[in-house]
């Protein structure tokens, strides 16, 4: 990282405008963990570079002194892949919500894992559509009503984590917002691992998810690190995330110690960033492009 | 073959899996080597084996600007191509043919029948050797030297080892010799020229043009009739230093470019009409976030999965209104493969300057096509210009990435350098960047922003090559055209002249913006001005209309998925001025 820069405080990540999202939301946590990390890990702003898509918790971007791009709905791995590829210096951090991650944009997410672009994916997951005033989202249980589902909902949850591990993620892990400091080192290990990681965070909306509140997941969360998982086993890692009862799993269910990025793999990088590359054509790439139309 | 000039035109015709591609290179690569102009064009259907492949080459000593509107010779591959295209021919002409296992029909006067026996002059097993023996005569008939097809072969077939060459020069000459005994050449034979020509496809000028802008992240998902650019780039990534990522959909294609283009790359992608539908809403995106991309959209026949491997000029309402709200973007239809090449880092340059999609419309003719170019003609060095770009870090403070200018452009700084930091949205923003779409919306400064994006584009029509009128001024008819028609339409306007009907053309390329007032001046003074379109409804005709208020009622267009050939264009000219039709539709021969 760049030399001679002083050590920032968590609260030098705080952009100029506060967060307008409800009072008591979940995602205020996830802000909080994500500015302390960036601290800690003794990262400068404008080598950051946040990702959202749309939605309550997209609006993070806005919140965090970095440089932001707050996208389209469900298209934020897309773009921040995009960044990435294009500029490896900087430390690509995407954000958004379950129905952004894993509803509209779940296609990216599973090539995004796949492909291992060396981007941290946080997702803050209340298990419903906040923006949109409250509909089921991908994660939303089995009988959860909401307005779109008054009767109840008969569709089944996906399962973020043990998905992200079969679509080749090498940094999966879970995070409750109510733990600031364990959500903290999660992140921190996500920024500073090397491929795609993604981060899901329990995060409660306290306007329309009423069910999966603060208290639910105080009552339930248990963390791996006290339970001697292997994080290398992703077996293991796969039962660990399908408990859902009297005890949730949050920590770091899988990583990949052998984890090459797509950018440490593409040839084409090993000359530094595509974006500081001067432009144009020389002589003899045009000599062998011209041979081979003759 | 007209007096004259040397002007011939080859085809090959044959099922998909039958090798057609290999003669037709090497009898492509063999006339440019020569100096000689080629235009050739794949007639195909969308399957891997089978169905019928028409390849027709044409080949002159001067430029060429379509494949033509007659054939001289075809080289039949099997019977399905004999009994579809016999009748294509009339006089003069040939017609070779492996009678092991085709049957000749009954040809018009002056076809030369020419049955060669394949398995009596070779004892090869290899069912793609016909082709081989079918280039020799080819070659025979066209009055050629076999050491100019033996050098051919072995620079072709080097890489495969030596008995891979001898084995196909062997089958070639008795192709060749056995021609030249039982066949009567044609009277003139194929000339040369000391300057070699080069050759492309459309899709490759593509690439290359992208390229010498100085692209240097291309994503894209493969659909006909755009996939050639992927390949294009793929092959020459390395070399060039360029990632190029085939991703999961058009979707992720397209917003994967804009976040490129963010940290300040030059990025691109292409597709077809229905992954361009997919790529609508990033090209709002980047509109608001204000990031500059080039999409290409290679049209093929639609509605929906249409046509894959046939043209069409259908999409002009697609790009047009592509992405939601109202906001300002480029397009361009350029005319030619090498008009493609020029206009890409032309279109860069413009879309860094004012920081907005710019949109490119191709089509199947020219992307597929395969075509000479004279390599003096090819400028991998064009102007790049990023426009207001700031890449240098700075300690001031209080930037705002959308400050309300005069000129409405904005400074742009990327994502990395320090004094800048800055958050782009797709919602709508202050200057600042700060969102103005929730708590503190304000009507006075949406309606600022409104006005600021599109305020940039003022000057716009100052900075892109207004269409001129090409022919005599007093002509009796003015065809009008837009995009790829170029060609045919300037052979048509010679083939009118010889007909005795003087005509003049205008072709469109700018789409957005348009010059509304250089075409109504060509429109008014016309004394017959007919639209020329490769599509069913009119799509340029309706759009000039709403920009110009003109009213045409001449027309021709053609929407059976082939392009039109210059004869089609001059036969509806003539119909349309003895009053016989309003708008016409040519009956297309070629049938594939
Ligand atoms: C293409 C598109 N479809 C729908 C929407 C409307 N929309 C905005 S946010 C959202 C869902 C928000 O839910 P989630 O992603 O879980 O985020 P949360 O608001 O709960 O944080 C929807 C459907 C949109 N902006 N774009
Ligand atoms: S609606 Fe829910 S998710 Fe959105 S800000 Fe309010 S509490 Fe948070």
């Amino acid at each position: 990282m760049t030399t001679g820069t002083i050590e920032l405080k968590a609260s030098d990540f705080k952009s100029g405008i506060n967060p307008d999202w409800c009072p008591g939301c979940g995602d205020f946590g996830v802000l909080n963990s994500l500015q302390r990390a960036c601290a800690e890990l003794g990262l400068q702003p404008h080598q950051i570079l946040t990702v959202s898509g749309i939605g309550c918790s997209s609006n993070l971007p806005g919140y965090i002194n970095s440089y932001g791009m707050h996208t389209l709905h469900g298209r934020s791995l897309a773009f921040a892949s995009g960044a990435k590829l294009s500029n490896h210096d900087l430390t690509v951090i995407a954000t958004g919500g379950d129905g952004d991650g894993y509803g509209i944009g779940g296609n990216h997410l599973t090539h995004t894992a796949r492909r291992n672009v060396d981007i941290t994916y946080i997702v803050m997951n209340n298990q419903v559509y906040g923006l949109t005033t409250g509909q089921i989202s991908p994660t939303s249980r089995l009988d959860m009503k909401t307005k779109s589902t008054p009767f109840g909902n008969v569709e089944s949850p996906i399962n973020p984590i043990t998905s992200a591990i079969m679509s080749g993620a090498t940094y999966v892990a879970r995070a409750f917002s109510g733990d600031i400091r364990h959500t903290t080192a999660i992140i921190k290990g996500a920024i500073e691992h090397k491929g795609f990681s993604l981060v899901d965070i329990f995060s409660p909306c306290v306007t329309f998810n009423l069910d999966n509140s603060n208290d639910f997941f105080k009552e339930r969360v248990t963390k791996l690190e006290d339970q001697n998982h292997d994080i290398g086993d992703w077996k293991a890692a796969c039962e660990k995330a399908i408990e859902w009862g009297s005890t949730i799993n949050i920590g770091l269910f899988y990583q990949d110690p052998d984890s090459k990025s797509l950018g440490a793999r593409e040839p084409v990088l090993n000359d530094g960033p595509l974006s500081s590359r001067t432009l144009g054509i020389t002589e003899d790439q045009t000599k062998k492009l011209l041979g081979r139309m003759m | 073959m007209a007096a004259g000039k040397f002007d011939f035109a080859l085809a090959i015709g044959g099922e998909a899996g039958q090798g057609i591609a290999t003669p037709g290179n090497i009898m492509a690569r063999l006339f440019i080597r020569r100096g000689l102009h080629l235009n050739a064009y794949n007639a195909y259907q969308s399957i891997v084996r089978g169905g019928h492949i028409f390849l027709t080459i044409r080949v002159s000593e001067e430029p060429v600007y379509t494949h033509g509107d007659k054939l001289d010779l075809i080289v039949c591959l099997n019977q399905d191509t004999m009994d579809r295209h016999l009748g294509l021919l009339g006089d003069d002409t040939r017609i070779l043919f492996n009678s092991d296992t085709i049957t000749p029909g009954e040809g018009a006067k002056g076809v030369g029948i020419c049955p060669i026996p394949v398995s009596e002059l070779t004892q090869s097993r290899n069912r793609l050797i016909q082709n081989t023996v079918g280039v020799g005569a080819t070659c025979s008939l066209m009055g050629l030297d076999f050491s100019i097809l033996e050098e051919s072969l072995t620079a072709r077939f080097a890489r495969q080892g030596q008995s891979v060459v001898d084995e196909n020069v062997g089958v070639a000459k008795a192709g060749y010799e056995y021609a030249a005994k039982n066949f009567e050449a044609f009277p003139v034979a194929l000339p040369g020229n000391p300057h070699h020509l080069a050759q492309w496809a459309g899709n490759e000028a593509i690439g290359m043009g992208a390229a010498a802008a100085g692209v240097k992240f291309y994503a894209a998902y493969p659909m006909s009739p755009s996939t050639g650019v992927l390949h294009w780039f793929a092959q020459n990534a390395r070399d060039l230093g360029i990632m190029v990522r085939q991703v999961e959909d058009e979707i992720a294609a397209a917003n994967m470019v804009i976040g490129a283009a963010q940290t300040g790359t030059r990025a691109m992608t292409a597709t077809s009409g229905g992954g361009f539908a997919l790529m609508t809403e990033a090209v709002g995106a980047a509109a608001m976030m204000e990031i500059p991309v080039v999409m290409v959209n290679v049209q093929r026949a639609g509605p929906s999965t249409g046509v894959p491997t046939k043209t069409e000029q259908g999409d002009l309402w697609q790009v047009l209104g592509a992405s939601q709200g109202d906001f300002p973007r480029l397009i361009v239809a350029p005319t030619s493969a090498l008009d493609m090449f020029n206009t890409i880092p032309e279109i860069f340059n413009l879309v860094d300057h004012y920081q907005c999609p710019g949109l490119v419309l191709s089509d199947l003719l020219i992307s597929e096509g395969t075509f000479s170019v004279d390599p003096d003609a090819i400028n991998m060095n064009p102007t790049i210009d990023r426009g207001e770009l700031i890449t240098e870090d700075s300690t001031q403070n209080g930037y705002n990435r959308y400050q309300n200018t005069e000129s409405g452009i904005a400074p742009r700084a990327v994502p990395g350098t320090k004094g800048y930091i800055h958050v782009v949205s797709t919602d709508e923003h202050d200057e600042d960047g700060s969102l103005i779409s929730d708590e503190f919306t304000n009507p006075y400064k949406r309606r600022a922003s409104v006005e600021r994006r599109a305020r940039k584009f003022s000057d716009i029509l100052e900075r892109v090559a207004a269409p001129e009128l090409q022919g005599p001024k007093d002509a009796e008819v003015t065809l009008i055209g837009w995009g790829s028609s170029e060609g045919a339409i300037r052979e048509a306007v010679e083939l009118l002249e010889d007909r005795g009907v003087t005509a003049n053309r205008l072709q469109v390329k700018w789409m957005v913006p348009l010059h509304s007032d250089a075409i109504s001046a060509v429109v008014n003074s016309a004394k017959c001005a007919i639209i020329v379109e490769n599509n069913h409804s009119g799509q340029f005709y309706r759009y000039l209309r709403s920009e110009t208020g003109l009213t045409i009622d001449k027309h021709i267009r053609k929407y059976d998925g082939e392009p039109f050939m210059p004869h089609h264009i001059a036969d509806g000219a003539q119909e349309i001025l003895a009053g016989k039709a309003d708008t016409f539709v040519p009956y297309q021969e070629v049938n594939v």
